[in-house]
């Protein structure tokens, strides 16, 4: 065992761990704004990752130019969905929310099969290919690139909810509806935000992901249950809880299984969430319910 | 009043029609026999597609058998005009639809014996759908030919009236190390140091027990034994535990998305073991030349057929023409192995030459087909105590500039083999 292996097998962990992190931002910001668990929001990776494809495939585009159209494409869909369905089950009992987001769902799979076909794509030769040589580490270049753009990203988010008014009035929402209200903050408009704002991450988390992972309508399924398990160790809600659960699983799910064996992957990373459940149950970041 | 007219004129019609059709079934009773055989397949569902084609395979063989087929001389009924030892008896497809469904195909199995009284079954495509068919078959001992199932276990059943042309995943694997044997016999590669990285489905799982089994027996090496969550969303870990083990070759088996994944993974992380030896499945899926490009290059994969076949056996090239000719596809793995499995049962219910079970079936243990009267990649037809076709097997495919060549069987391959497979920096 070198030195080599074990940066390489962090770096790789870190590096998906943010991708993991990005999906969950948007994931947690819908709930914590809402109370509403989106089980659709693989679907927003899933047209993100088409998204930067068929600007690539059509017109020759890298996904990395097309980050910015995708995400506001995804923005436009997100709140959209909100103003023709969501809206409508604000109110209404869990379990129909439950229903309707997950009906969306395999709606979203059914229309990305019929009109772009079960085949595999992939985005070949973008400028990102490749690979850098730091020592004895490699590490491709679209990794790199898709963790660093999930890092700016990330970052973004943040400041815009600390930072300006906007956000503000969005964490206000999240905090209490009414009050909110009477304070003349739109919660209609925050609810169309917190969805538009969802979406794009994890359309930017798709166009990222495109430069190196194979995109199929159903590819949203293999990040879904890692994303809630994401935003349950980081705190429903957080954004910063989000950020380091999501690095906290990719690194674990990387090294667990060079060491512990790829068939636990997986089962290393519940444990872990279980564990973390049992001492916190508001999760890392969360806040503690009265 | 006009309805009663009708309605009179209709129960009219109805008895005309009747009568009719038996006065046809009749004279074409006593003019020559029909020789019924019952067919399951898939052929609405999900697998419909590949149903279609199959069956497509099936009327091709018997439209040979019953009218003949020219430019065809070495494969056996190209004569036309029946069975001969039947007084030329026709074969009469009855086909029946299992949705790929084994309770569908299980009721479907039984109507065929009952009510149309076929004189035997072929069938059906989906290992479980054999398997609940083949059951109805025995319990009615009605002789029963699959094709093109894969799954091992089908044969270890202890049944009677079971046959299967098609060789089954255990010795699909096994042919990996037969192939290693005659690499270092033949070509002077000697291969020692294997890895196993399969999925853990029960496909991935049975294949690592297997490889695990002969690895061992054979006295290779198994530097590591890796299983990994099918549909991962990294594949990190795996290659780097890959790279530690240093082995010369991975054996594989993976889905399309994993294998794409894999690839990806090997490259990023800069691994080239001297080979990577891979189990059909997603190597073979049409997707994964077309979406890896240069980067599929060099594998090489287990397959049952392929078309490029043809270059050496000049009977798969004449019967794919007139599959071409009539259905505007050419064969494909599974509807090659359907062909030749009616193709066998004819064989079979000629040599009987009776329509009575327990004669087919006899004829069936006894059969023996050269390999040169086929248009398979095999020794020949000869079914064991267990109804399984010990002549049989797989062959390897090489991905060459995106395209598959058959490179094993030597004495079938189109092209040698290249071996070791480029390191990642050392290719164009």
């Amino acid at each position: 065992m070198s030195w080599e292996i074990l940066i390489q097998t962090l770096v790789s962990g870190l590096l998906l761990g943010l991708i993991y992190a990005l999906v969950a931002i948007g994931l947690t910001l819908i709930f914590g704004v809402m109370d509403i668990v989106n089980f659709a929001h693989g679907e927003f990776l899933m047209f993100g990752m088409y998204s930067s494809f068929w600007l690539f495939a059509l017109f020759a585009l890298d996904p990395i130019f097309t980050l910015p159209l995708t995400a506001l494409f995804l923005f436009g869909l997100g709140a959209l969905l909100y103003k023709l369905v969501i809206r409508k089950i604000t109110n209404a009992p869990m379990v129909s929310q439950i229903f309707t987001t997950f009906g969306l769902m395999i709606l979203f799979r059914g229309i990305a099969q019929f009109f772009w076909t079960a085949d595999f794509r992939t985005v070949e030769n973008s400028m990102v290919s490749g690979h850098v040589a730091l020592g004895g580490i490699q590490i491709g270049t679209p990794q790199l690139s898709a963790g660093l753009g999930a890092i700016i990203v990330t970052a973004v988010i943040y400041l815009f909810l600390t930072k300006t008014r906007l956000g503000a009035a969005l964490e206000a929402t999240a905090a209490d509806k009414e009050a909110a209200q009477l304070m003349g903050i739109d919660s209609q408009k925050m609810f169309a935000l917190a969805w538009g704002i969802g979406a794009a991450c994890a359309g930017v988390a798709g166009a990222l992901l495109s430069t190196f992972f194979p995109i199929f309508p159903e590819v949203g399924a293999n990040f879904i249950l890692i994303a809630f398990v994401v935003v349950n160790l980081g705190g429903f809600g957080s954004v910063v809880g989000a950020l380091i659960a999501g690095v906290l699983v990719g690194v674990i799910e990387v090294m667990g299984g060079f060491f512990l064996g790829p068939q636990y992957k997986m089962a290393i990373v519940l444990v872990l969430f279980l564990t973390v459940l049992m001492f916190r149950p508001q999760g890392l970041m969360g806040k503690a319910q009265a | 009043m006009l309805r009663l007219v009708f309605k009179r004129l209709k129960s009219v019609g109805r008895i005309c029609l009747t009568v009719g059709f038996c006065m046809t079934a009749y004279t074409a009773h006593a003019q020559q026999q029909e020789i019924k055989i019952g067919v399951i397949y898939p052929l609405s569902g999900a697998a419909a597609s590949t149903g279609a084609e199959m069956k497509d395979a099936l009327e091709l063989a018997a439209d040979i058998i019953n009218n003949g087929a020219k430019g065809v001389p070495n494969l056996p009924f190209s004569s036309g005009g029946g069975l001969p030892n039947l007084k030329g008896a026709k074969i009469k497809l009855i086909f029946a639809d299992s949705q790929g469904s084994p309770q569908v195909g299980a009721t479907e199995a039984e109507r065929l014996i009952t009510q149309e009284k076929v004189v035997a079954l072929v069938g059906a495509y989906f290992s479980n759908v054999t398997a609940t068919t083949s059951q109805v078959a025995e319990r009615y001992k009605v002789p029963y030919l699959n094709p093109e199932s894969s799954s091992a276990s089908l044969t270890q059943r202890g049944f009677k009236w079971f046959f299967r042309t098609t060789a089954h995943d255990d010795l699909f694997v096994s042919n990996f190390y037969e192939f290693f044997k005659e690499l270092q016999a033949k070509k002077g590669i000697k291969v020692s140091k294997l890895a196993t990285f399969n999925e853990n489905t029960l496909w991935g799982n049975e294949t690592t027990k297997l490889e695990t089994k002969l690895s061992g027996e054979r006295g290779y090496e198994l530097s590591k034994t890796i299983v990994y969550p099918a549909k991962s969303t990294q594949l990190t870990s795996e290659v780097q535990l890959l790279k530690a083990a240093a082995p010369q070759v991975v054996l594989q088996s993976s889905y399309l998305g994993d294998a794409i994944l894999s690839m990806k993974t090997y490259k990023e992380l800069g691994f080239t073991p001297d080979m990577i030896v891979a189990n059909d499945a997603g190597f073979i899926d049409t997707e994964f030349v077309k979406t890896l490009g240069k980067d599929a290059d060099f594998i090489i994969t287990r397959d049952v057929w392929s078309l490029d076949l043809a270059a050496k056996n000049p009977l798969i090239k004449q019967v794919n023409d007139l599959f071409n000719a009539r259905f505007k596809i050419n064969f494909t793995g599974n509807s090659s192995r359907t062909f030749t499995g009616l193709m066998t049962l004819a064989d079979a219910i000629n040599r009987a030459a009776s329509t009575d079970a327990e004669a087919i079936r006899k004829a069936l243990v006894e059969t023996d087909i050269p390999g040169n009267k086929l248009i398979m990649p095999w020794k020949g037809v000869k079914f064991d105590e267990h109804g399984q076709n010990t002549e049989s097997s797989g062959i390897l495919l090489q991905i060459i500039n995106g395209k598959y060549y058959t490179v094993w069987p030597f004495d079938m391959a189109t092209r040698d083999v290249v071996w070791p497979m480029p390191k990642w920096d050392q290719r164009k």
